[in-house]
């Protein structure tokens, strides 16, 4: 019997020679990612050593990558004595693989990540974050898991006890009208799955549509897989892969891509014609209010967001550029934007595009995940409605429980920028 | 027996269990304070140590959801509450079960906030409402992470074998 992308993947991180669905695996761990939270995992770590007379070692500083995203530059003094004790940890351990807060290599994790070259097909990749389904874009089977977790794999370089996912397959066909993307695709599906239809499951995507999308594209669908419950997201890795690693991600080593087999075993199969799909909005308070923007085009809005590891790369920038170009967001809403990376930000800025959505009214915030979560920058007031390119609506993410949050695609926050409404892009460009 | 002590519904996130503004709190110690922190009435009653051990929470599908932030388990498992729900999303599930949240996986669960409860590795008896529902057990290998004490001792038993070999 034939295996998914994941069963693949598990099989020979665990040493096994086939596995399926629903068994019992220990894979070895080739890339173990947190942020801030590290705080958390450096406790817990140090924890599991008590009692045992072991030196408090991780098993392999070289997989540790360690970002500062959630809250940069710090927020709090609570927050910059949690950097600093990570920063104590990162040098006593000698991990290599640090990014602070920093200009020339900081950003948001699950972009820095890939672009850095840490991702590869065939990777188990573990972050303590659940954005961490992202790398699935690069062929990876890449999941989050807390913090307690995390300080057990950095002791055994393992993960205990995972069970093999069954695989949701989801075939995109088709071209994409224009004004309409990745953002609208993913987040129609978690309106079909809803929020716990992928629950323990993979989501492997296949189809023309998901082969002609760039890695950019293919991470905005992936990230947002755990929105449907997934523990990853896949994209079987093929040339686009390989371009993006090559010429995007600096490695030079020879890459592995990972394919499902012909008579690999699915659990539910589901087909999208990418070319009837409208700009897609989720509406408050969760993920999977999904509804096609006529059905809340005129709802005013008072913050526009654009950035985060979901929707924060440089085509995602230049498609609100376009829509703004010499024009002005209008007077009553305004519009903040975060670069997912410090490296998006600079070609940005060189090609032009952070200048024109500043022209517009656009206020450009340093790369970081704080607005999107709620705890730094962008609050919401009592009452208001953000419309954003972030990931999560739940009531209170934002940093006001009394405030609602649509999330929609770049072009439509652009759109939206220009009216202070929201409005379907394909209507007003 | 115990008591129902708050009620909430489906697609519980973890950002309603422990909102993204107080993350930057982490330790286990301190999380409780936070826990519920826009529901007010449950959450005084928390942060004041008012709930015995084995209150009990009830949730509806998908309990849990959201962001890996494992201060949502912690913040519960420290005053020693239970949380029995319809089911769990994944990364809470695997946090309550490493950091000793006893969690209750009770697809037909039916309870008010008042009820009393009676836990067994097998049903929820209602013995308010007189009625039982079945519990859906923990798969083997998770249940020998709760049966070690959490994954703490259970992760320092095999460093110990693996490190000293």
């Amino acid at each position: 019997m034939g295996m998914t992308v994941a069963e693949k993947i598990l099989a020979r991180a665990s040493g096994l020679g086939t596995v399926k669905a629903g068994e019992v695996v220990e894979p070895r761990v080739d890339v173990a990612m947190s942020h801030e939270n590290a705080a958390l995992v450096i406790n817990q770590f140090t924890e599991v050593f008590e009692g045992t007379g072991l030196e408090v070692k991780v098993w392999d500083p070289s997989k540790i990558v360690i970002i500062f995203d959630h809250r940069v530059p710090a927020e709090s003094s609570k927050t910059a004595t949690n950097q600093k004790k990570i920063r104590e940890f990162v040098a006593r351990q000698a991990i290599p693989n640090f990014h602070d807060v920093r200009g020339d290599e900081g950003g948001i994790c699950h972009q820095i990540l890939p672009e850095n070259g840490y991702i590869r097909p065939g990777y188990v990749v573990v972050g303590t974050d659940s954005h961490t389904t992202s790398h699935g874009a690069l062929g990876a089977f890449s999941f989050g898991i807390g913090a307690t977790e995390m300080a057990s794999v950095w002791a055994l370089g393992r993960v205990l006890n995972v069970e093999v996912p069954g695989t949701i397959k989801v075939v995109v066909n088709g071209d994409f009208a224009p004004g309409v993307g990745p953002k609208d695709l993913i987040l129609h599906l978690i309106g079909t799955l809803t929020a716990e239809g992928a629950n323990f499951k993979v989501i492997e995507f296949h189809g023309d549509a998901i082969r002609r999308m760039s890695t950019s594209g293919r991470l905005v669908i992936c990230n947002m897989t755990v929105e449907a419950g997934a523990t990853s997201g896949i994209v079987p890795a093929d040339e686009e892969t390989v371009r993006y690693l090559r010429e995007e991600a600096g490695v030079s080593d020879p890459v592995d891509l990972v394919t499902p087999d012909a008579d690999a075993v699915y659990d539910q199969v589901i087909e999208i014609d990418a070319a009837a799909l409208a700009p897609q909005i989720a509406c408050p308070h969760t993920v999977d209010n999904v509804k096609p923007v006529d059905a809340v085009a005129g709802t005013r809005v008072n913050q526009i967001v654009i950035g985060s590891c979901t929707n924060g790369r440089l085509d995602d920038l230049e498609t609100a550029a376009a829509i703004l170009k010499g024009k002005k967001v209008a007077a009553g809403t305004r519009m903040l934007v975060f670069p997912a990376t410090w490296r998006i930000y600079k070609r940005a800025m060189k090609a032009g595009v952070l200048e024109t959505l500043v022209d517009a009214g656009a206020v450009i915030v340093n790369p970081g995940c704080g607005c999107c979560l709620g705890v730094h920058q962008g609050a919401l007031g009592d009452g208001e409605v953000a419309l954003s390119t972030t990931n999560r609506n739940f009531k209170g993410r934002m940093g006001n429980p009394n405030a609602d949050v649509y999330l929609c695609s770049p072009a439509v926050a652009a759109a939206s920028a220009l009216t202070g409404v929201i409005s379907d892009p394909r209507k007003v460009v | 027996m115990a008591k129902v002590v708050f009620k909430i519904g489906d697609d519980v996130s973890t950002d309603t269990i422990y909102p993204g503004r107080f993350m930057a709190t982490v330790l286990p110690s301190e999380t409780p304070q936070y826990a519920f922190a826009d529901f007010k009435e449950f959450n005084a009653k928390i942060r004041n140590k008012e709930l015995p051990v084995g209150s009990i929470i009830i949730g509806g599908k998908n309990f849990g959801c959201g962001s890996s932030r494992e201060q949502a388990a912690s913040c519960l498992a420290t005053p020693g509450l239970v949380v029995v729900a319809r089911n769990f999303a994944r990364i809470f599930l695997q946090n309550s079960i490493n950091v000793g949240l006893k969690t209750v996986i009770c697809p037909s669960i039916e309870a008010e906030e008042g009820d009393e409860l009676e836990i067994t590795p097998v049903e929820v008896k209602n013995v308010t409402k007189g009625r039982s529902h079945p519990v859906v057990p923990l798969p083997k290998a998770r249940q020998a992470i709760v049966d070690a004490g959490g994954l703490i001792p259970y992760t320092r038993k095999l460093l110990v074998q693996e490190r000293s070999a």
